[in-house]
């Protein structure tokens, strides 16, 4: 059997995938998608967690099941955000988009 | 030899495979592409095969399940999954492979394989191809509603990918739907169906406890279903009405009907494999599975007239979307709203409780319209062709520039444009002409005449409104396939590009001639006994209807039918058969004579419309034409209402200027910024009065207190400049230049705030574990 180690590394390793993704791409759709990333390593996570250690309950897949939501939820505003900021600069190149600047 | 029976896991998984290979590994290389979708549905086909055979030499062991393997666990729940196989299923495992292998070999013609004009997505589409057979073969073979659901989606999604595969084009009339447009539509459709289908398992799953067939079909457990009240009326009758919902979106019944003549715009194989062939005739097949509980439903609830719902569904169905047939231009569109029809003929028989007749038709159909739809495509082929050719001077433009240039769009699809293909494209107009006759029923030869003349059979037994309609949609259908025949292949050519359509290339005209001699000969497996007094075996009632016969006492799996089925099919009763001949053959001439005795010339009205016109019931052609104005209706009731509820919440806060489409911005207020501005205002107003206030009264006070203060000050001066305001200044200057040593952080990038975030964040862990470890 696959001992939880391995699926602690691997979800450590997406999460990291998805947080490169999301600090050094340019492209919004991309940050989205290393977004994505990073949650799925959280469920990868949780639903190993509740596998190994507490295979009686659904506590973890019940959080996996949230956390789906959740990322529906975001993609679906994340990418509103990406259509408005197209129609108004003609850009997802986030370096472009640096209104906050001090 | 019946566990051979185990090699059904097998079949969705080679179409699975070669669908992960083409994006993996080889879709620069086309011709592997297709080679490796055309071998994995060869393989499926092979296995298909032998579980065919075998399941059909060992019926009686029917309905066989393999060996449960435990797939999915939540909490205290398990979900087994293991291949269900009865005669249902058999069938379909029979029909399935084999017309999307046709299909999929068709495609390479279609798409132009091997010519300069081979599409440029050529390798996505064989992909997505091999997604949907994975699809369709997976929903039948497994043995619990659950799968039925997932790949049941995975070809609703398919659906959506291929009917918008065409994605980037657009036509010169707005109001004409696009591919994207219809693509959206489609999955936006049949999704509110499969919300209901998904309430259904819910539902069923809550009352059984299990979602597999064997659960399921018990009948103590149909009992139990039967007896449960639930809001009014039975558990039974919810889930059936549920579940039913889920085929009304995707078999298109109405009222979800309106997405497929939309789903028209993908490509043609596309519409032959999942708009006619296999996808749709999905909902009739949940019917189908789903056929144990619908005998335990009680008819009355929502029945008109005594004919249950699901009775009641299709049979409208059938008619309505034969009248709209008959006014329909676009070749495509004849054979959409015909598959409409149909399958509400197979879903009026189910509810009538014919359950071999509607299997029987739902195989049938599956071939003839595949066949209809490709012989559709390769004229349609043959037609675009003939319009380059004949607009080809010398230079080769893109088809889509050449539009653009003409300034008028040619429709390919357009009947009116074609005419006299008989001697352009022969083998194309044979393979035509057998699955239009199949389609009409003309009668003995056909295999649509066979299924189409059990369902009437039924009907006359259990119901005789439902038989009137059906026997009307009928001749409704003879006639507009005479009228389609007639106008695409009898007389002259109408356009330059029908007398220069060349006949198409092999690998699609072979699939035709194929799927030709299974739209003639496969009604003869189920002559019904009676007919020829037993000389010729019905197999097909013998084996479909075995699992009702030969298993009806065995406690396990029982599928019970109405008891005076059997009956129905011993007693032979020729007056339905007549009856249900005369419309057929009397649509057929009636079409002929309309359109075929003196064929239509170039700009002339439709002579359907013309006739209409002239005793006064032009508006209802037109309305036929418009498909009864029920896409307008649904425009209106749930997109325009929509759309105007964004607007509403749009108009409290306008964030961004909107750009227009010439480029200008337009600022906009809403709401929201008015009252904000309102406070602005009100504000300034204050702030003014106080500011007059202030000068006038206030610095009054202050100038004379300040210049009594000013005159006992001056001595002060000096260490009031230097050491007071060095102290001040200083503050100043240590904040501003920490200010500007600080500024380029504040980068206004949010990526670059992650960043320090994130590394913030490391840091602390870093600090903290030091921390723990110390």
């Amino acid at each position: 059997m696959v001992p939880l180690e391995w699926y602690l590394v691997l979800a450590a390793a997406l999460f990291c995938i998805g947080t490169y993704g999301v600090l050094a791409r340019r492209n919004a759709v991309a940050v989205l998608m290393g977004v994505e990333l990073m949650l799925n390593a959280v469920n990868i996570n949780l639903v190993a967690f509740w596998r190994y250690l507490e295979p009686g309950g659904a506590t973890g897949q019940a959080f996996a099941l949230f956390v789906y939501a959740v990322a529906a939820a975001e993609a679906a505003v994340g990418l509103a955000l990406i259509i408005a900021l197209w129609r108004t600069r003609d850009t997802v190149v986030l370096e472009d988009v640096d209104l906050l600047q001090g | 030899m019946v566990n051979l029976l185990n090699l059904a896991w097998l079949i969705p998984l080679f179409p699975f495979l070669a669908f992960l290979a083409v994006p993996l590994f080889t879709h620069r290389d086309r011709k592997l592409s297709h080679s490796v979708v055309i071998g994995g549905i060869a393989v499926a086909f092979v296995l298909s095969q032998i579980v065919f055979w075998v399941a059909v030499t060992h019926h009686s062991e029917l309905p066989f399940e393999s060996t449960v393997v435990h797939w999915l666990s939540a909490g205290v729940e398990r979900f087994t999954l293991g291949v269900y196989i009865d005669p249902a299923a058999t069938i379909m495992i029979f029909m399935v492979p084999l017309v999307c292998m046709m299909i999929f070999i068709y495609s390479v013609g279609y798409m132009n394989f091997g010519t300069d004009e081979v599409d440029p997505r050529y390798s996505r589409f064989f992909c997505y191809l091999s997604l949907f057979a994975t699809g369709m073969l997976g929903m039948i073979v497994f043995n619990n509603l659950l799968t039925f659901f997932i790949f049941w989606e995975i070809m609703g999604t398919c659906s959506y990918l291929l009917i918008g595969f065409w994605y980037e084009k657009k036509y010169p009339d707005p109001d004409k739907i696009t591919p994207k447009g219809a693509g959206l539509k489609a999955f936006i459709v049949t999704k509110i169906g499969d919300l209901f289908f998904m309430l259904g398992l819910a539902l069923l799953y809550a009352e059984v406890d299990s979602l597999a067939y064997k659960d399921i079909f018990n009948p103590d457990t149909l009992e139990h279903l039967a007896h449960t009240p639930f809001l009014g009326t039975t558990m039974a009758t919810a889930v059936a009405f549920l579940l039913f919902g889920g085929t009304v979106g995707k078999s298109a019944q109405f009222p979800l009907h309106v997405w497929l003549p939309d789903a028209m715009e993908g490509p043609t194989p596309v519409s032959a494999l999942i708009h006619a062939a296999t996808m749709v005739s999905a909902g009739v097949f949940l019917v189908v599975r789903m056929f144990p509980i619908l005998q335990h439903i009680d008819p009355s609830v929502l029945a008109l007239g005594g004919i249950p719902f699901v009775a009641l569904i299709g049979t409208f169905t059938a008619i309505f979307s034969s009248i709209m047939a008959v006014a329909q231009d676009d070749i495509k569109g004849v054979l959409a709203y015909s598959t409409i029809s149909q399958l509400g003929y197979m879903v009026a028989a189910l509810g009538i409780g014919a359950y071999v007749a509607g299997a029987f038709h739902l195989i049938t159909h599956a071939f003839f319209k595949a066949l209809l739809f490709l012989s559709s495509g390769s004229v349609i082929h043959g037609v675009e062709h003939g319009h380059h050719h004949a607009h080809a001077h010398g230079d080769h433009h893109d088809e889509h520039e050449e539009e653009h240039e003409e300034g008028e769009w040619f429709n390919p699809n357009d009947m009116m444009n074609m005419g006299g293909l008989l001697k352009r494209m022969p083998r194309t107009a044979t393979a035509f002409i057998a699955g239009g006759l199949a389609l009409s029923g003309l009668p003995v030869i056909t295999a649509g005449f066979w299924s189409k003349d059990e369902i009437l059979a039924q009907a006359w037994t259990m119901n005789k409104a439902v038989f009137w309609t059906l026997a009307v949609a009928a001749g409704l259908t003879a006639f507009y396939t005479a009228r389609q025949l007639c106008l695409t292949f009898l007389g002259e050519p109408r356009t330059e590009a029908a007398k220069h359509a060349p006949e198409s290339v092999p690998s699609m005209t072979v699939p035709l001639l194929i799927l030709a001699v299974f739209a003639i000969c496969l009604g003869w497996v189920g002559i019904p006994e009676g007919l020829t007094g037993g000389v010729i075996p019905n197999w097909f009632h013998h084996f479909v209807g075995s699992t009702i016969e030969a298993h009806g006492h065995e406690a396990e799996h029982v599928i019970r039918v109405a008891g005076h089925l059997s009956e129905a099919v011993h007693e032979f009763d020729w007056t339905p058969m007549l009856i249900g001949t005369a419309f057929g053959l009397g649509g057929l001439l009636l079409g002929w004579l309309v359109y075929g005795w003196k064929p239509m010339k170039a700009g002339e009205m439709d002579r359907v419309e013309a006739g209409m016109r002239k005793v006064g019931l032009g508006w209802l052609h037109k309305a036929m034409r418009n498909r009864f104005y029920f896409d307008d209706l649904y425009d209106l009731l749930f997109v325009r209402t929509s759309i105007g509820i964004a607007n509403l919440f749009d108009l409290f806060d306008y964030g961004q200027p909107i750009k227009q489409d010439d480029g200008t911005l337009v600022e906009r207020h809403g709401v929201i910024d008015g009252l904000i501005n309102l406070f602005g205002r009100v504000g300034r107003g204050l702030a003014q009065i106080s500011d007059w206030f202030d000068s006038k009264i206030v610095d009054g006070l202050v100038n004379l207190i300040g210049n009594a203060g000013k005159l006992s000050s001056q001595g002060l001066d000096v260490f009031d400049l230097k050491v007071v305001d060095g102290v001040v200044n200083g503050v100043g200057s240590v904040v501003r230049e920490g200010g500007n040593a600080l500024r380029p952080i504040q980068s206004g990038r949010v990526q670059n705030y992650l960043l320090m975030a994130s590394m913030t964040l490391v840091g602390l862990i870093v600090a903290f574990f030091l921390i723990i470890s110390r």
